[in-house]
């Protein structure tokens, strides 16, 4: 049994996170924010369950569907807001957008369009950490898209040759785009496959934020202690909104929203406050708006960078 | 007395002592600790340096090459080697996506200090995947950094330099040029990015070779000096970034340029040269140009097809004598005997 604290710290995080993304609809539509957005709205409690099992001092990398995580492992709002705003005080000073947060200080280290792109830069960093003698531990997150992709396999094989000190999340949502998993793959059965590597593996229903952090929790003890890795956990969700974009998109077809009922009567947000006090509740949010708010006043307060901001960065010298 | 190493043993000792000096240094790719050593290139280096520094690696040329951004990310300097160029197309994500973009779109929070060794490989058959230049392909991209060292001595100074850069580069070796033998200092040194060096000076026409292309311009102006005809041979070192200024003010003297890559030339470091140097000469002085490079094909591996494939100093040369004289003037000089061993073994 966790304590109240906790909930409320987790609460404090999927709130944010749920109401930070509502905001970016809202606003979306006015076109001010200059960068495709992927929603991860019904799928916070994965970025949570794992980030709220980390230090500041380990590292995440994840996908284009960037700001749950980025939020989770404790990255600056001003300065994403500001990024999705492309203003020269973004994370990435405008020149990377929503698919491409960094927060280096808080172990953001970045995410990539390209599906599956970022999970062997994990493991690279894993093999760095290990190498400097660094307790510290990678997490990569990608979706369920990303185990299409051989990359996948390559850096499964070489990060249990090596046994190296990461845990890979896969945030399976069921669908590439539009594509369902089981349209992409005669067997479904994805921890299978990734034991045969030598890699222990381990699937999560429901969305569960407290069995996901208390999982992830387990296995950064072990590998602190360097007692066995990488971890791969296959954690069960859903995204309510469309692939890229603020919209809801069953109307397209290709799923219903009978399939999405479940998920979102499950919705941890929900779930969550319901485990902590209404005053806290209540305090929490009064917080959060308040921050979210002041976040965005100042997002489109900033300035645009300046044209020599252009050739800046392509090279170090 | 000054001290002859081969371009192998210059890249074995470069590597060795920016390990010596860096523990943030760590060599792998395929084979790298293997009997063979990468040609000799690698040997030692895993018993003095330990597995975790100096190691085999899985055929996953993407995910290597992924981790090695990684490690960079996380304050390593990976040195990854293929030992064909043409795998790298399996890393092109990893290279293109991530490692040339990291510093720019992260606004300059991280930064992608590797170096990818590649090599070029020519005859005995190499054929269609065994051999290509695709060093153009790497000049596209910005953020990447381009070197392919044609003499010992640059072997050394350039992997030294790459190896401190902190962005990206990919370093193009040359099978053949791995037998060169020439004049090394022990000391360490960096040949610095964007500065092209006039091997030799000539006042008919400009020169430039890539890689071991080099080294048949080298040949080619000894036929031509046959004719009275001199040809100013310059070396680019470094491709990305080019030092455009030296050719243009060689060619600004000499009027005529020829650039022979080794690789193919249509959108290649041949046709950016030349265009880079009319962009800056005309009006101002009237140039006429040339480009030579892989004939236009997938390469062949028998003998006779493959002879035809590559430029060489005899094909150059009869090219350069129609450049300075104008017109088709079909003069190929005789082979030479002595020419083929012919190798530029500094001083610097």
């Amino acid at each position: 049994m966790m304590s109240k604290a906790i909930y409320e710290r987790f609460y404090r995080s999927l709130y944010r996170i749920r109401r930070v993304e509502e905001e970016i609809a809202r606003i979306y539509p006015s076109d001010k924010i200059k960068s495709p957005v992927h929603l991860s709205i019904g799928q916070e409690a994965v970025s949570v369950g794992v980030c709220e099992a980390l230090r500041p001092d380990d590292v995440v990398f994840g996908t284009y569907r960037s700001h749950a995580y980025y939020l989770a492992k404790g990255g600056d709002l001003k300065k994403m807001l500001a990024e999705l705003y492309g203003k020269a005080t973004g994370c990435a000073k405008g020149k990377g957008g929503s698919m491409h947060l960094i927060d280096a200080a808080h172990g953001v280290m970045g995410a990539s369009a390209v599906v599956g792109t970022t999970i062997p830069n994990a493991v690279g960093y894993a093999y760095a950490l290990r190498l400097q003698r660094k307790d510290s531990v990678v997490v990569s997150f990608f979706g369920d898209g990303a185990t299409d992709e051989g990359v996948f396999y390559e850096s499964l094989n070489f990060a249990a040759l090596k046994q190296l000190p990461i845990i890979f999340i896969c945030e399976n949502n069921f669908y590439a785009i539009h594509t369902h998993l089981l349209s992409r793959h005669k067997d479904a059965n994805l921890c299978g496959r990734v034991r045969a590597y030598g890699i222990p593996a381990e699937q999560i229903d429901n969305n569960d934020i407290l069995k996901i952090n208390e999982r992830v929790k387990g296995v950064v003890d072990l590998l602190r202690a360097k007692q066995g890795g990488p971890f791969f956990f296959e954690c069960l969700t859903y995204r309510w909104k469309e692939h890229v974009g603020p919209n809801d998109d069953f109307h397209l077809g290709y799923r219903s929203y009978e399939e999405a009922r479940t998920w979102v009567e499950g919705d941890q947000v929900r779930r969550l406050a319901a485990l902590i006090a209404p005053q806290s509740r209540e305090r929490i949010e009064t917080q959060v708006e308040e921050e979210i708010r002041a976040a965005i006043v100042c997002a489109e307060d900033e300035p645009f960078p300046e044209a020599q901001e252009l050739l800046t960065d392509v090279t170090g010298d | 007395m000054e001290r002859i190493l081969s371009y192998v043993d210059a890249i074995r000792e470069a590597t060795d002592q920016q390990m010596a000096e860096d523990p943030s240094v760590v060599v792998f790719g395929l084979d790298v600790d293997d009997p063979k050593a990468i040609q000799g290139t690698t040997r030692g280096l895993a018993e003095k340096y330990g597995p975790e520094r100096v190691f085999g690696t899985p055929l996953s040329e993407e995910a290597m090459t992924g981790a090695a951004i990684g490690m960079a990310l996380a304050g390593l300097r990976p040195i990854h080697i293929h030992i064909r160029m043409d795998f790298l197309m399996l890393a092109m994500n990893q290279l293109v996506n991530v490692a040339a973009k990291s510093r720019y779109m992260y606004g300059g929070q991280v930064h992608v200090p590797m170096v990818v060794r590649c090599m070029i490989g020519k005859s005995w058959g190499q054929g269609a995947q065994h051999s290509q230049g695709l060093h153009s392909f790497f000049m596209h991209v910005p953020g990447l950094k381009v070197v392919a060292p044609t003499n010992p001595y640059d072997a050394k100074g350039c992997l030294i330099q790459a190896i401190r850069d902190n962005d990206p580069v990919i370093y193009v070796e040359h099978r053949i040029l791995h037998f060169q033998k020439g004049i090394v200092p022990e000391e360490r040194y960096g040949i610095p990015p964007g500065r092209a060096r006039v091997l030799e000076e000539g006042r008919d026409v400009t020169l430039v070779g890539i890689s071991h292309m080099l080294t048949e311009c080298l040949r080619a102006r000894c036929y031509l000096e046959t004719i009275n005809v001199h040809a100013e041979v310059i070396d680019p070192i470094w491709l990305s970034p080019l030092d455009i200024e030296t050719i243009v003010k060689s060619v600004k003297k000499t009027g005529r340029l020829c650039v022979v890559d080794n690789g193919w030339t249509t959108c290649g470091a041949s046709a950016e040269i030349v265009t880079r140097v009319i962009e800056r000469l005309q009006g101002e002085r009237e140039v006429v140009v040339h480009r030579m490079g892989y004939a236009p094909a997938t390469c062949p591996p028998t003998p006779s097809l493959e002879d035809l494939y590559y430029p060489n100093a005899r094909t150059i040369a009869s090219a350069v004598y129609d450049l300075v004289k104008g017109g088709r003037n079909h003069w190929l000089p005789e082979e030479r005997e002595g020419l083929q061993e012919m190798e530029f073994r500094g001083p610097f």
